[in-house]
C-alpha cells in the first residue's frame, strides 16, 4: 500500500469515524419469539398445480412464452 | 479452578448440543448470550441501529432453521458472526444511495462518533457519499478495516475469506474511493 492509499484511508477514518455506541439497547428476545411463533407461509396445493400447468404449457407451446412475458 | 473451568466448558458444550438437537430453551439461552455480540457486529457494518436489530433477529432465525447442520465443536460465536456478516453485506447491497452527492449527510454517518473537526463538513459529506457508492462486499471490508479498525484476521473469518483477500478488497476499495473523491473535487 502506497502513501496515497494510506492518505485515502486516513481521510475516511477521520471523516466518518467509528460507531459511537454499538451496544444493544433492548432485549430482542420478544421479537425473536414472535418470529418463531409465526406460522410458516404455506402455499396451497392448487397454486403449485397451477404453476406446474403453466410451466407445462410453456414447454409444450414455447411460442407462448413472449405472450406470457408480455402479460407480466 | 481447572475443574471449574472444565465444568463450565462441558456446560457450554452441552448447551450447544442441546441447541443442535432442537431444544428451544437452549436456543433462548444462546440468544440471550450472543444477541449483543451479533448486534454489535452488524451495526458496525450497516451503521443503522434499526436495521441492525432487524438483521440480528433475522440472523438468529436463520441460525434456528439451520440448527441441524450446526457442529457444536466449531463454536457458536464464529458461526453466528458469519451468518450475520452475510446478511449485513446483503443489506448493504440492497440499500443503494439515492443521490450521487447530496448536501445532507447520509444516514450511515448519523450515529457515528463525532468526526474529526479538522476535516471540513463538505469534505466529510463527499467522503461519506463516495463510501456509500462502494460495492457492498468492498464496503463491508472497508468499514470494518478502515473505520472500525478491526483486525484483518477477524474480518476474514467473518467474511469467509483469507487475510490476503481482505487486503485485496481493501486495496480495491481504496482505489475506488480515491477515484470517486477526485471526481468530487477532493484531493486525498
Amino acid at each position: 500500500m502506497n502513501e496515497s492509499d494510506e492518505r485515502v484511508q486516513e481521510l475516511v477514518r477521520r471523516a466518518i469515524g467509528p460507531m459511537a455506541d454499538p451496544e444493544l439497547k433492548r432485549d430482542l428476545w420478544p421479537r425473536m419469539r414472535a418470529r418463531l411463533e409465526t406460522p410458516p407461509v404455506r402455499v396451497p396445493w392448487w397454486d403449485w398445480a397451477l404453476a406446474g400447468a403453466v410451466v407445462l404449457c410453456l414447454i409444450v407451446f414455447p411460442a407462448a412464452i413472449p405472450a406470457v412475458l408480455y402479460q407480466l | 479452578m481447572v475443574s471449574d473451568r472444565r465444568k463450565m466448558t462441558e456446560t457450554a458444550v452441552d448447551l450447544l448440543e442441546q441447541f443442535a438437537s432442537g431444544d428451544a430453551a437452549a436456543f433462548e439461552a444462546l440468544f440471550g448470550e450472543y444477541q449483543g455480540q451479533v448486534y454489535g457486529w452488524i451495526v458496525r457494518i450497516v451503521r443503522d441501529p434499526a436495521a441492525a436489530e432487524d438483521l440480528t433477529v433475522e440472523t438468529f432465525w436463520r441460525i434456528y432453521r439451520a440448527r441441524a447442520r450446526f457442529d457444536p465443536r466449531c463454536g457458536f460465536g464464529p458461526w453466528a458472526r458469519r451468518i450475520a456478516t452475510n446478511l449485513a453485506v446483503g443489506h448493504l447491497g440492497a440499500r443503494r444511495p439515492e443521490t450521487e452527492l447530496s448536501d445532507e449527510a447520509p444516514p450511515a454517518q448519523a450515529r457515528s462518533s463525532p468526526p474529526d473537526a479538522a476535516v471540513r463538513a463538505d469534505v466529510r459529506e463527499k467522503v461519506a457519499a463516495a463510501f456509500e457508492k462502494l460495492p457492498a462486499r468492498l464496503r463491508a471490508a472497508a468499514t470494518l478495516a478502515m473505520i472500525e479498525e478491526t483486525p484483518y484476521a477477524e474480518i476474514g473469518a467473518a467474511l469467509g475469506i483469507s487475510v490476503g483477500a481482505v487486503k485485496s478488497r481493501l486495496f480495491r476499495a481504496t482505489r475506488l474511493l480515491r477515484k470517486s473523491l477526485i471526481g468530487a473535487g477532493v484531493e486525498p
